[in-house]
């Protein structure tokens, strides 16, 4: 039952590891008890917070939690809502009354269509996992241009980089526009070249989440394509 | 068939089988999780000679609308052969057995998977045979609990799962093609090994009380072993992840334009 040590002594375990067993410590998310003792049900890494036993998954779906900042899509429009396609099981609706214009009934389709791609807010989330979104916070809006990219949501803080030193880089080699959702979707703006740049950036910290000094290697990559060593560039 | 049954001895007077494992003696299992790309968790298994991917999607909306449960989650498995799985081609689509497996399967798995997390979903398990060897239901019900791991779904436990059966008047573990056609009884059950729980269990022909005994002695025994084979499996899968340093997980949740 000894799951493997990682090199920061973070522990990988799997459904079914006991994980606590003389009532030292509460269980926290991802864990389940049995007979007074705590089972983990996820395949992820054991952390201990504040007296609970946490367990961080190391994939699967996306489930949001309110307070998320998510990147979604306009997939249908209804007369009074939009619903917003934000990679979870199932679509979140966006009421009118959660943005930031003022919408007449069924004039929906005006400000946003079907395809439309916003950076909005997880609003709610209730037991029987129905969701809603809002576009009424700072910085919430829909966004126009730009490419999106992909990845899985465990990798986003991987992305993002200890307080944001990771995605810092990207953008200051690539300058190029991005926000990153917690969903694992990832929308950038800028020239073709930055964006090309960055999205082989964001591959390779996918690919090598755990590396030791990725952070290092991805600088050392947008360093090396910056277009101020390329000769011929403007 | 019943004619060569008579000519065909599956175990020697050593308490040899024909493959030339003793009596409680597993055929060689492998177990490789997280083969497919695009299916949010999978596995490989190989065992004896049975080939079986799994493939997990979702949790995902539930389709057809009607077979949603607004309290939890439902499983749906399929267990499919392929054609050339057999020797004699095996015409493809669903049929009776084939239909029977995936209910029995998604069931068990139905028990260990924490349905409750995710009303009005279905998480779709797809298993598929490439080659069969006797034993594939267990063998697809090992694979689809890694992958259902592998998928980051949160389940009590995994399920290993195996057979037992008779062959020549001998209680015998992990039947292959000849000892489940020539021999005269096959018990293939899934058992959870820390708590004891059986989530599968069928049987075809007879036993008395004491095989029976013996067998589940055999199947427990066995489960232990694939059980720590299917977590070997998802530990190789995500030995380099134990996180690094670079990262904070108290990230900060909106990464604003610089």
């Amino acid at each position: 039952m000894s799951g493997e040590v990682s090199r920061q002594g973070r522990e990988i375990v799997m459904p079914g590891d006991l994980l606590e067993g003389d009532n030292k410590l509460r269980p926290g998310t991802g864990t389940y008890v049995s007979d007074d003792k705590i089972y983990a049900a996820l395949l992820g890494v054991k952390t201990i917070r504040s007296n609970y036993v946490n367990i961080i998954p190391l994939g699967g779906r996306y489930i949001p939690t309110v307070g998320d900042s998510v990147i979604g899509k306009v997939e249908d429009i209804g007369p009074s809502n939009w619903l917003i396609d934000i990679n979870a099981p199932h679509p979140a609706p966006l009421h009118v009354n959660e943005v930031p214009w003022r919408v007449e009934f069924g004039d929906t389709a005006r400000y946003m269509n079907v395809g439309d791609v916003i950076l909005a807010k997880i609003l709610m989330v209730d037991e029987t996992m129905r969701f809603q979104v809002t576009l009424k916070d700072q910085g919430l809006r829909k966004l126009q241009g730009g490419q999106i990219v992909e990845i899985s949501h465990s990798k986003v803080p991987r992305v993002i980089g200890k307080s944001g030193s990771m995605i810092q880089i990207i953008k200051n080699y690539t300058n190029c526009r991005i926000f990153v959702g917690q969903n694992g979707r990832i929308w950038l703006d800028g020239d073709v070249d930055g964006i090309m740049r960055a999205i082989k950036a964001i591959q390779m910290i996918e690919e090598g989440a755990q590396s030791f000094g990725l952070t290092e290697k991805v600088r050392e990559y947008l360093e090396s394509t910056s277009p101020q060593t390329v000769p011929n560039s403007e | 068939m019943s004619g060569i049954n008579d000519d065909i001895k599956l175990i020697d007077e050593n308490g040899i089988r024909i493959d030339g494992r003793k009596a409680d003696e597993m055929r060689p299992l492998k177990i490789e999780a997280g083969v497919l790309k695009r299916a949010d968790g999978s596995a490989y298994l190989e065992w004896g000679k049975n080939k079986v991917i799994a493939a997990v999607y979702g949790p995902r909306e539930c389709h057809p609308r009607h077979m949603q449960d607004p309290a939890k989650a439902i499983v749906q498995c399929r267990y499919n052969m392929m054609s050339f799985s057999v020797s004699d081609r095996k015409r493809p689509g669903p049929d009776r057995r084939s239909i029977e497996i995936s209910k029995i399967i998604s069931e068990a798995l139905e028990y260990v998977v924490f349905t409750e997390n995710f009303p009005r979903t279905s998480i779709d398990v797809y298993i598929e045979v490439l080659q069969a060897n006797a034993g594939t239901r267990v063998a697809g019900l090992t694979a689809a609990s890694v992958a259902l791991a592998d998928a980051g779904i949160p389940m009590k436990d995994l399920v290993p799962a195996v057979a037992v059966g008779k062959a020549d008047g001998h209680v015998v573990l992990d039947l292959n093609k000849e000892e489940d056609n020539f021999g005269s009884a096959d018990l293939p059950m899934a058992m959870i090994p820390r708590t004891g729980e059986v989530l599968l269990m069928q049987m075809d022909g007879h036993l008395t009380m004491e095989e029976f005994d013996k067998g589940i002695e055999y199947a427990k025994k066995a489960c232990q072993e694939i059980y720590e084979i299917q977590k070997d499996a998802l530990r190789r899968r995500y030995a380099d992840q134990g996180g690094s340093d670079e990262t904070d997980d108290e990230f900060s949740s909106i990464d604003e334009e610089a």
